[in-house]
């Protein structure tokens, strides 16, 4: 009975070694060598041109600020979500989630449309006598993208912890004494903190690697990290450089799961609706 | 333990037109041990919500201490609660957590040592001050939740089905744990259970209530042994509840017999509930070849006939060894009798029944539809 | 007061999350070729849509790379997940890890792997005068890659759930092993496997990094078509497609959140 179940994971452990282990491996070992397939750290050094430093540090700062900005964004709606009645929540709460379903290219797409030269905001701008504003193709633009294609992706899993509160602890606190501010800052707050940190890692990883927002919110004008490795593939192919590349941005993302792994609990949860 | 502490005046209380409490009045003593005993549904956890501030009646007051405290948040009462499923901060050690109040109240460190060492040792956990709540069992989790809450030194400690998540053997154990610190703390203590035995066990008041109304309000032993009517009977302990017709003072007839009991004032052929204890119920085997006319019989009949002349016949149906006792049903003029004994009488057994006048229980009918939560033919 | 605020709140996020997707459905309906100005209503751009061979042949290879992606990794999950339920729990954590990796990792680090992982096999393979070719079956095996952890994830806390006891009950009552999981493991676990699949499918939809690196030229699913559309200029036929995608995705969360309010009320 037990050897037959095991023998039923062979073909997804195959598959897992065949399609996510080795390819990863690829990435190691390409990076790490030149065209003869000899050793080197080159392509890692190739990370340390002034253009990609740029990019790099730029991919840095925006991702950072879209994840706090999110963060400062979703926290008090899933507060509010939470606190309404049972009936009403599901739909409400679907009704912020579903934009997470949608094509990320689409809604870029659409706040392309929304930001251009003569796009619908400034045509309404123009339309009140106010002076238009030149966001498209500027970092401000790629950061807006990000903050809205992600912020579902926090909104979700803070929710998830919120709604795992019993609502007698919460009780509580009150009755030891708390009043409502500190009642969150000492309990229900730090309660939510793996939902806060699986959201951080959640919004974090993609807007630090995102090639597609700064694609079409940025024009050839602004670069990210994941511009600069995309092209190293696709326009360029250069693998050796473009893994060495990676090989970087990895690390960058290894230590946001490790810190998400030190929070364990709610990986799963974070993600499926 | 005579001054009102509490005082419930007129409280009413309803969630989406469902009346869950209607004009409930209820008085507790300074030192008390009061219990509210009822199934799930009756209002009791929302009585207790009201006191500490989680919900807010619609219409009447609450008065603690001679001050009207209805409108007063929670953290502002001077009760506190020890939650169903403990409700402990996961996030905080054990020392965090009984901390907690007297950190938010500001106390002094060295003060706050001192309260974590005394509350541990009087719920005998010490040396847990720095594990955190899920590493403990439920009964340990559940006195945790009762040290965090007393070094506050509330007036009151308000607990919400405490045991409920805790098997039998705990569940006693921890009984007896809460009579003892209720002694050692001198505070009223406010329990709600729908377990009778709990109830019995711990309370020197209990208040039984049903459908948002109180039921009775007594020592454990009136309610359990002068239930004030057929719903607290059934509710408090097992018996046998049937109708009968009070005939005169001291006389009740019931399956066509006539029966002495104690209670008088009924008026005359008057309909009543009559409720018997099943250990009150006196059995006498009847040998299979005796009949009535035979002088085992009528001897047999002398005797019983002592104490009380009503007496009737019937046949085991059906046996139970329960440890301290055998549990019998009788059948007998259609009734099935639950009968308690520690004498065994098998399967079959024709039996004569008695039972001593000052054992029967006459119960007024109840005097709505309403209150009669458990129908009499239904038992 | 404080409700007042939260409703505000509310609202701001709402009109900030759909004002955008508005305009977009907006703009698909607006007879006239520059964003600029309104033109009136009109339904050509979906006529011109439905024409134009190259999207069509896109939203083909779309629905049939998510169906298949979506069938091949339930399948397997479904596997996995039995396998996994009777696995010691360390053993499980460790792999349970490995099939977090795609969901934790970087898509573009995913989608590079993948595509160094083709070429290198077809480097391998045309020893032998054969070779990988970048289209449909690369695409395929990406998609399912990267839906396999949430078809798992899916299946595995239903798998947990079901009475160990109903299994073995079934088998005392002489039910063969197949028999007593379908007639009573299965029904148990449907509700997890078909949220699984629909997640899977979802996704598949929606995947543009994946496609984007494991394609190759001349194979399209929409969301590559939209984004090579996009870089050369906005035509108003791709509003039409976001309008048509964006209802198509709301059907299926519909479908998808009716199944889950059907499994509560139970």
């Amino acid at each position: 009975m037990k050897r037959r179940n095991l023998a039923l994971s062979g073909p997804y452990l195959v598959w897992t070694a065949a399609f996510i282990i080795i390819p990863l491996l690829m990435i190691v070992y390409y990076g790490l060598t030149d065209s003869t397939g000899a050793f080197t750290w080159s392509n890692i050094a190739q990370m340390g041109t002034p253009e990609r430093m740029k990019a790099l540090v730029l991919s840095l700062i925006l991702s950072l600020i879209a994840t706090a900005i999110c963060l400062i964004m979703a926290y008090p709606l899933a507060l509010i979500l939470s606190h309404m009645k049972a009936g009403a929540t599901g739909f409400i709460v679907t009704i912020f989630i579903i934009p997470m379903w949608m094509n990320s290219l689409l809604r870029i797409l659409a706040w392309q449309t929304l930001l251009e030269r003569n796009g619908v905001i400034n045509q309404i701008l123009t339309f009140l006598h106010l002076p238009k504003l030149y966001l498209i193709n500027t970092p401000y633009a790629i950061a807006l993208g990000m903050i809205y294609d992600f912020l579902p992706f926090m909104l979700l899993p803070i929710y998830n912890a919120l709604e795992k509160i019993d609502q007698n602890v919460v009780n509580a606190a009150y009755d030891l004494g708390a009043n409502r501010f500190q009642t969150f800052w000492k309990v229900i707050f730090p309660l939510t903190i793996p939902g806060v940190i699986s959201g951080i890692t959640m919004v974090f990883v993609p807007a630090l690697t995102t090639f597609v927002i700064s694609d079409f919110l940025g024009g050839s004008k602004v670069l990210l990290i994941g511009n600069v490795i995309e092209r190293q593939f696709t326009q360029v192919g250069d693998w050796n450089v473009g893994s060495g590349l990676s090989l970087v941005l990895m690390v960058f993302i290894l230590i946001s799961m490790a810190v998400m792994q030190h929070y364990d609990k709610g990986i799963g949860e974070g993600v499926v609706l | 333990m005579s001054t009102k502490l509490i005082d419930l005046q007129h409280i009413t209380k309803s969630f989406d037109g469902q009346m869950v409490l209607d004009d409930l009045n209820l008085y507790i003593r300074e030192n008390e041990f009061l219990t509210l005993l009822g199934p799930s549904g009756c209002g009791k956890t929302t009585t207790l919500r009201i006191l500490g501030g989680f919900e807010t009646p619609d219409a009447g007051r609450v008065i603690f201490d001679g001050e009207d405290i209805t409108g007063l948040a929670p953290n502002k009462r001077q009760l506190n609660t020890v939650f169903q499923k403990y409700a402990l901060f996961t996030h905080m050690t054990i020392a965090e957590n009984i901390a907690f109040g007297l950190r938010i109240r500001k106390k002094p460190e060295s003060y706050i040592k001192d309260k974590i060492s005394y509350a541990l040792k009087l719920v005998n956990l010490d040396g847990y001050e720095n594990r955190m709540p899920d590493s403990l069992s439920g009964g340990q989790q559940q006195r945790i939740a009762i040290a965090r809450a007393i070094v506050n030194e509330p007036k009151v400690l308000l607990l919400d089905e405490p045991l409920g998540a805790l098997d039998l053997k705990l569940r006693q154990d921890m009984q007896y744990e809460l009579i003892r610190l209720k002694n050692e703390l001198g505070i009223t203590f406010i329990y709600v259970t729908h377990d009778q035995e709990e109830a019995l066990t711990m309370s020197d008041t209990i208040v039984v209530m049903n459908q948002g109304y109180i039921q009775q309000i007594g020592t454990p032993e009136d309610i359990y042994n002068e239930p004030e009517n057929a719903f607290v009977a059934d509710f408090i302990g097992d018996s046998n509840i049937l109708n009968g017709i009070m005939l005169q003072d001291k006389l009740v007839s019931m399956q066509g017999v006539k029966f002495a009991c104690v209670d008088t004032g009924f008026g005359i052929n008057k309909p009543v509930d009559v409720v018997i204890r099943p250990e009150d119920l006196e059995l006498t085997a009847i040998p299979e070849h005796a009949d009535e006319s035979s002088e085992e019989y009528q001897r047999a009949v002398r005797r019983i006939t002592k104490f009380n002349p009503g007496f009737m016949t019937g046949t085991v149906s059906h046996l139970i060894f329960k440890g301290v006792h055998y549990e019998m049903e009788v059948q007998s003029g259609g009734f099935e009798w639950l009968v308690h004994s520690t004498r065994m009488f098998p399967v079959g057994t024709k039996v004569l029944m008695s039972v001593d006048p000052f054992n029967i229980q006459i119960m007024n009918k109840p005097a709505s539809e309403d209150e009669e939560a458990v129908g009499v033919e239904d038992i | 007061m404080k409700k007042v605020l939260s409703r505000i709140y509310l609202a701001f996020i709402f009109i900030l999350l759909y004002a955008p997707i508005a305009v977009l459905i907006l703009f698909s309906f607006n007879n006239s070729r520059t964003r600029a100005k309104w033109g009136g209503f009109t339904l050509k751009w979906y006529v011109e849509m439905f024409q134009n061979e190259s999207i069509m042949s896109a939203l083909r290879n779309t629905l049939l790379v998510a169906v298949l992606s979506a069938l091949i990794a339930t399948l397997l999950g479904l596997m996995a997940a039995v396998s996994l339920n009777s696995m010691k729990r360390r053993r499980r954590t460790v792999i349970l890890s490995a099939i977090n990796i795609p969901m934790l990792n970087a898509e573009i680090v995913t989608g590079i792997s993948l595509m160094l992982i083709f070429i290198g096999l077809g480097q391998f393979l045309s020893r032998w005068g054969y070779g990988v070719e970048f289209g449909f079956g690369t695409v395929l095996i990406g998609h399912v890659t990267f839906n396999l952890p949430y078809t798992v994830l899916s299946i595995m806390p239903k798998l947990r759930q079901v009475n160990v006891s109903t299994y073995e009950a079934a088998m005392d009552l002489g039910a063969t092993r197949m028999l007593a999981f379908r007639k009573v493991v299965l029904p148990d676990i449907m509700s997890g496997i078909l949220s699984g699949f629909m997640l899977a499918f979802t996704l598949s939809l929606d995947d543009f990094v994946i496609t984007h690196f494991t394609k190759g030229p001349g194979f399209d699913t929409l969301s590559t078509k939209i984004y090579t559309e996009v870089r050369k200029g906005i035509k108003p036929e791709m509003y039409a497609l976001s309008t048509l995608l964006f209802v198509s995705v709301l059907v299926l969360l519909i479908i998808f959140g009716r199944g889950k309010g059907k499994e509560t009320a139970k």
